[in-house]
This record gives C-alpha cells, structure tokens and sequence, in this order.
C-alpha cells in the first residue's frame, strides 16, 4: 500500500483535521449534550481510518498496534481504577462532584446552558473511554487492513 | 397506525435478521445477519423512549411545574441501553468479521457449508 | 484491606477480574515474571473475595450492594418507590455458583500455568474478562445487566475457544458459539424490552413484584427461557456444544461448562424469581422437564458413536445438563403444591448436581487435554495402552468416569441417588429414563477406558510421558473433592445446597430485600 493520489490526500487532510476536533469536542462535552467517550473516540477512531488510507506510508510509522494497545490498556485502567477511587464510600461513587476539586463545581440552580467544570468523576471516564474507544476501533481497522493486504 | 410505523420497521428488520441467518451461508453474510438483526431490536429499545414533542431528561431545576415536566421528559434510560447494546454489537461485529477473515486465510472459501469440518 | 474486602466484596468480586484483565497485557509488555505475578496475586485476590462473598451470603443472609451509592448496603433512598442504581444481588443460590465458578477458576489457572505456552498474557486477560462475565452474570439484581454480562462472557469465551487460531477448526467452532449466542441474547435483550415498555422497571425484584402476566409478558418469558436453554446447551438447540468444548483448551472447557452453568442459572432465576408467581407456570415447569429428559436421551445416544474423545464428554455433558434441568423442573413444577417436599428434594438433587457436574466434568476435560497434551492425538482408535505410560491420569480419569455414572463412593452418585428417589414420585417413568441414561453412559465411558488407556502399548506412543506436576495438581484438587462430596454428601447438602434451594424457591424474599 502506497496511500493515495494527492486529491485525496488534500481532501482528506481537510476533513481529518476537524474531525479530530469534533471528536474531542463530543468527548469533553459528554456530560452537558448528547454524546460522550463511545461516540467521540468512534469519531476520532474514522478520522485515523482516514488517516490510515489516505497516508498509508506516514500512518504505518506513527500508528502502531502496540502503542496503540498500551495506550487501550492505560485508559481501561484509568476507568477502572477512577471507580475504584470511590471505595471510601461505594464502588462507582462520583467522589468528585461537588466537591470544589476539578471538575467539581456545583450545578447552579435554573435553567443554565451548562458548565463544563461540573458532574465530578464523568468528564474523566468519558475521556478514559473515549481513548479506549478510538485506540481499539483502530486497532480493529488495521488488523483488517492487514489482513486484506496479504490475501492469497 | 402511522405513529407506530417505527414498529413495523422493528419487525421487518428483525424478519429479514432472521432471514439471513437462515437462508445465507456466506460467513460475512451472518455476520451481517446479526448486525441487523441487533440494529431491529436497538430501534425497538430507543422508541420505547420516544415521546412527541419530547425535552431532554437533564434537571436544571427549571422554572416550568413538576407535574409538566415529568409529563415531557423523555425516558434517559432506553438511550442508556440502547448504547450500550451497540457497543455491544459493534464488538459482535468486529470478533465475528475477524474470525470470518482467519477462516478465509486458512480455508481459502467463506462459504459456511463447505468449510464445516465439525459436523457429526 | 480485610474490612474493604468484606464491605465491597461483591462490587469487587467483579471489579477485581476486570482490574487485572486490563493490568496483565499491560505488564506483560513490560515484564513476564511481573506479568505472571499479577496473574496469581490476581488469582488470589479474586478467590479471596468469592470466599468471602459466599460465606458472608451462607451465615448472614442475601447481600446487597448498590453501585456508586452513599450506602453501598440500601437498596433506595427512603424517598424513592423503585431502586434506580444498579443493584448486586447475592443470595444463597448465587453463591453457591460464585462458589463453583470461583473453584473452577482456581483449577483452570493452575492448569494452565503448563497447558498454556504462547502469548500467555493475552490468554490470561480474556481468561479474567470471562471471569467478570461470569460473576457478573451470577450476582446482578438486574435484567439489563444479566444481559450485559451474558455479552461479556460469550465475547470472552468466543475469544479463547478460537484460542488456538492457528487451527483452523477452533475458529469455526467459535463463529459458530458466536452466532448462537449473539442470537440468544439479542433474544434476551428483546425481551427486556418488552418487559421495560410495560412496566419502565429493570430491577428483577421491582419487576418481579410489578409482572401483571399480560399475553405480552409471557412472550418475554417465552424468549428468555428458550435462549437461555440454548445458551445452557440443552437440547434442541445443543449443536454448538460439542464443537465448542472439543476444540476450546481444555482449561478453557471446564471454564465453559461453568459459564453454561450460570446461564443456567440465569435460567432458573428468570422462571423461579421473576416469574414466580405467574398463574401458569407448570407449563415452563413441563417445558424444561421435557427439555431436561430429551437433553439426557439425546446426548447420550450421540455420545454413544463419537471417536474424538473430547467431543464424547462433550455429548455427555449435555446429557448432564438434563439431569439438573429435570431435578429443578420437578421442584418448579411442585412449588406450593401438596407434591412440595419431593420438589424440594428433587431440587436439592439438580441443584447439587450443578456443583458435582461442574466438578467432575471438569475433571474429566482435564484428563482429556492431559492426553492431548501427551500424546497429541484426540482420535480413540489411535490411543492405547496409556495406563502403564500415564497411571496419574489414570486414576483421575477412573475417579471422574465413575462420577459421571453415578457409581458410589463420587458425588454424582450422591446427586443422582436425589434425583432419582424424588423423580419417582412424580413418574417412574422420569427415574427410569435417567437411570437408562446413566448405565449408558457407564457404557460409553468404559469404552473410552478401554480404548485409551487399556490395550496394547503402540509403537508411535512409545516416548509418551506423564504431564508436568502442576497439571497434575488441578486434577488432583477436582479429583480430591469428588471423592469428598461423595463421602459426606449430607453435610454438604445440609450447609450449601439446602439454603441454595430454598433461596430459589422462596420469591418473596428476594423482593422483600430490595424493596
């Protein structure tokens, strides 16, 4: 594989780069609208499976499966050990929220646009999952692509 | 009738799920089968939640009575479980076209009905 | 440590798996010996943590945790009519099988440790994955849960029966497990829906109290016991079975025989608690009796023929399964009747029968791969004469096939003795049946006997060795305590399995817990 020709790397390169944005934009905003960690990553997940066509050659030095692993098994930890953080009162418990630390402001009362600085542990265990989701969708790309690529 | 009309998608797409299932024997075709037999039952989930002219379930202590708001609030809790079943089926996917694939590489064919080696 | 442990014992009982399934592959990139001590601290964690949940759940009653609450231990805030969290239900039923899936573990880890030589660590992250499945599925109080682990568990153990991708059987041996139970808990999952969009409730307490048994419930009802059955291996939908137990490793098969087991205990939640009071039962009593007899007949019979020594247990593992399906048949079908003590009695026989199944089934797959592991041959017309060559594996084969057939002093003669005594008051026709199902697979078992470890010695299994000491040491654990729940059996039904029956057929206390 040798990538492609360079509209559609010109193309590509001028959706990946807002892609990326809206698919970190959907992570961080996961606790004020619709969205969070799964649809975000799944976001940014497509921007680097464009990425992976379009630059075949740059994308098989900067994107690989065992960095990408790593980084899976980081965030799945992080996850899991957020929760685990809540032991002092419950498995899962939102120790954060309210709390004044990051993340942490009280929702004021009436209706309100949203603060992002509020909902404690969430924003947290969207970012987490949200790393989890796009290293493993990527990981799921390029195995396929390999795959495909080898074919008898 | 027409406002049930998203029932009728429901069962048409869990009839042709279960359709492919049946009939088809090319690997990558099950596979499918299931996919759309999962996105039937997600459509089923999330118009359980549905109510016309619906607002977001997000407390903000709004200023409108309690009874009114209860009133056209959505259900968050069929969203909830609808993504999480596609999660769920994303990984489905992903587990059943790999298999399919190391199948392909080592058979050399996707067809179900030849490469059953384990019958018996 | 110790007080945390015991606090959040059971958030942790699934918590801690899923830990370490995420910790090894992560320090297997930095280490081995790191990685496989965090296996066995893991190991050890997990069994410490089963311990404690069943014998916090055996002396003081049902054990309730409630995830990211202020008070992990009530259910609802006194404001509140229904439960909103996501509830962890342990009463005795489900620690009985926290029991058996925890012991089970142990001994396929150790197992293992040899059986297992390439990419150990992604074997053993799946391995704690499906470990999660499987507590979650046996501890939760909530039905959209029980699905969610019901996924967990199939992905995982879809994963390791294709363990050995290289062959290409073992891959299609799991597309096929994968599309079973795919279609089986999307089955599920429509169900939950149906129940979700009469009554809004997910608790299976609030729901169980709130069921009215509309025609559409007993659609629901309908669909969750047939997948479950057919994620439990029985009968008509049985066909995955044996291709996913002969080419799984063996660890991994004793591992599966547990995981059909809960969803056989899924099963039996679904019809005792959630349904519990539904007007009709006896039909889903009738349902799974017949479902139960015609699993022991069938599988029986296609054990019969079968050459490949692993796919023969594998048959005689759904014959198995009907054995349990008829004794816990039996005891719904007799709840609140005037037949209630024999139902009992036949429930404590199933339900012992779970546990005894799980052991020495178990065993039995591990004496199996043993063989494989030797000689590299699965095919019974191909082995001879390893008795001399394998004696340990021997005994242990002997001890498990004898179990299996329900001969005395093991504990499948225990279990079975129960089935039988309370079966006949019903129908003779019931214990007549599972007794020809039982000398048929005495028959079917000495036949393995004799062709593989009886007979002349072969020239090309002349250099065959006995296995490395610590596969020998996980059959031993099995193989000691079938003899023991065969010597004792009173006591063990007496302390676990009694509290475990009546904790199924006692609906309103597991309501009354939660609400």
């Amino acid at each position: 594989m040798n990538g492609s020709s360079v509209i559609v790397k010109v193309v590509s390169l001028a959706i990946i780069l807002p892609a990326l944005t809206f698919g970190l934009y959907i992570i961080a905003h996961g606790h004020l609208t619709p969205g969070g960690g799964f649809q975000g990553g799944a976001i940014i997940a497509s921007a680097l499976a464009i990425f992976l066509v379009a630059f075949a050659k740059q994308a098989s030095k900067t994107l690989r499966k065992n960095l990408l692993s790593a980084l899976e098994c980081l965030a799945l930890l992080g996850f899991i050990g957020l929760s685990f953080l809540g032991l002092g009162k419950s498995f899962f418990f939102n120790f954060l929220a309210n709390s004044g630390l990051i993340f942490g402001q009280a929702v004021p009362f009436g209706p309100n646009p949203g603060f992002i600085n509020t909902a404690g542990v969430i924003p947290l265990m969207n970012f987490f999952v949200g790393l989890e989701v796009s290293c493993a969708l990527t990981i799921i790309v390029l195995t396929m692509l390999k795959a495909g690529g080898d074919k008898k | 009738m027409i406002e049930n009309i998203h029932f009728i998608a429901v069962a048409l797409l869990i009839a042709l799920g279960i359709y492919t299932l049946i009939f088809k024997r090319n690997l990558i075709k099950i596979a499918m089968g299931i996919s759309i037999l999962a996105s039937g039952i997600n459509l089923f989930l999330i118009s359980l939640g549905y109510r016309a002219q619906g607002i977001a379930p997000i407390f903000t202590n709004a200023a409108i009575a309690a009874s009114e708001v209860q009133a056209k609030m959505v259900l968050p809790a069929p969203q909830a479980l609808t993504l999480t079943s596609i999660v769920i089926s994303l990984a489905v996917t992903a587990l059943m076209l790999s298999f399919a694939i190391i199948i392909y590489q080592k058979t050399g064919s996707l067809d179900a009905t030849k490469s059953r080696r384990l019958k018996g | 440590m110790i007080t945390i442990l015991q606090q959040h014992s059971a958030a942790l009982l699934v918590a801690l798996p899923l830990l370490f399934a995420f910790l090894t592959p992560l320090t297997a990139k930095l280490n081995a010996k790191l990685s496989k001590l965090v296996i066995f601290i893991g190991l050890a964690l997990i069994t410490l943590t089963a311990a404690i949940v069943s014998f916090d759940v055996f002396s003081t009653g049902t054990k309730l945790y409630v995830m990211g609450a202020e008070l992990p231990s009530v259910a609802k805030p006194a404001s509140l009519t229904i439960p909103v969290r996501i509830i962890f239900e342990i009463d005795a039923f489900s620690a009985f099988m926290i029991l058996i899936a925890a012991l089970i573990a142990v001994v396929a880890c150790v197992y293992s440790l040899r059986f297992i030589k390439e990419s150990t660590s992604k074997y053993y992250s799946v391995f704690f994955l499906m470990l999660a499945g499987m507590f979650g599925l046996l501890s939760t109080g909530d039905l959209f849960n029980l699905f969610v682990f019901i996924e967990v568990l199939s992905l995982a153990s879809a994963g390791l029966i294709a363990f050995r991708h290289n062959e290409v059987e073992s891959v299609e041996a799991a597309y096929k497990y994968l599309i079973i139970s795919s279609l089986a808990s999307l089955m599920i999952l429509f169900a939950i829906g149906i129940l979700y969009g009469q009554y809004g409730l997910l608790n299976i307490a609030a729901l169980a109290k709130a069921l009215r048994f509309s025609f559409v419930d007993v659609v629901a009802l309908a669909l969750l016991v047939s997948a479950l059955a057919m994620k439990a291996g029985s009968v008509p939908m049985h066909f995955w079975v044996p291709d996913a137990y002969s080419r799984a490793p063996a660890a991994i098969t004793a591992l599966l025989v547990v995981a059909s087991q809960a969803c056989l205990y899924a099963l039996f939640r679904i019809s005792f608690t959630l349904f519990g009071a539904f007007p009709l039962i006896q039909l889903i009593a009738w349902a799974i009796i017949i479902l139960g007899l015609l699993s022991m007949f069938v599988g029986v019979t296609m054990a019969l023929p079968q050459k490949d020594i692993k796919r023969l247990m594998a048959y005689h593992a759904i014959s198995q399964t009907g054995y349990m399906l008829l004794g816990v048949g039996l005891g719904l079908l007799a709840n609140n009747s005037a037949m209630a003590p024999f139902g009992l009695k036949a429930m404590e026989g199933g339900i012992f029968h779970i546990m005894n199944h799980a052991m020495y089934k178990s065993l039995l797959f591990l004496t199996a791969g043993a063989i494989i592991y030797a000689t590299g041959k699965r095919n019974l017309d191909e082995l001879s004469g390893l008795a001399k060559k394998m004696p340990f594996t021997t005994i242990f084969f002997i001890i498990g096939a004898a179990a299996i057939a329900g001969l005395p002093p093991t504990n499948g003669f225990a279990s079975k003795l129960l089935i039988y005594e309370s079966a006949y008051m019903f129908n003779p026709l019931f214990s007549i049946i599972a007794m020809i199902v039982s000398v048929l697979t005495l028959v079917s078992f000495v036949k393995v006997f004799c062709a593989a470890f009886l007979g002349p010695e072969l020239k090309e299994l002349a250099d065959v060795k006995e296995v490395p000491k610590s596969m020998l040491l996980a059959m031993l654990l099995l193989a000691f305590f079938v003899l023991l729940f065969g010597l004792f059996p009173s006591f063990v039904v007496k302390t676990i399995v009694e509290p475990a029956a009546n904790a199924l057929l006692n609906q309103a206390a597991y309501i009354g817990a939660v609400l």
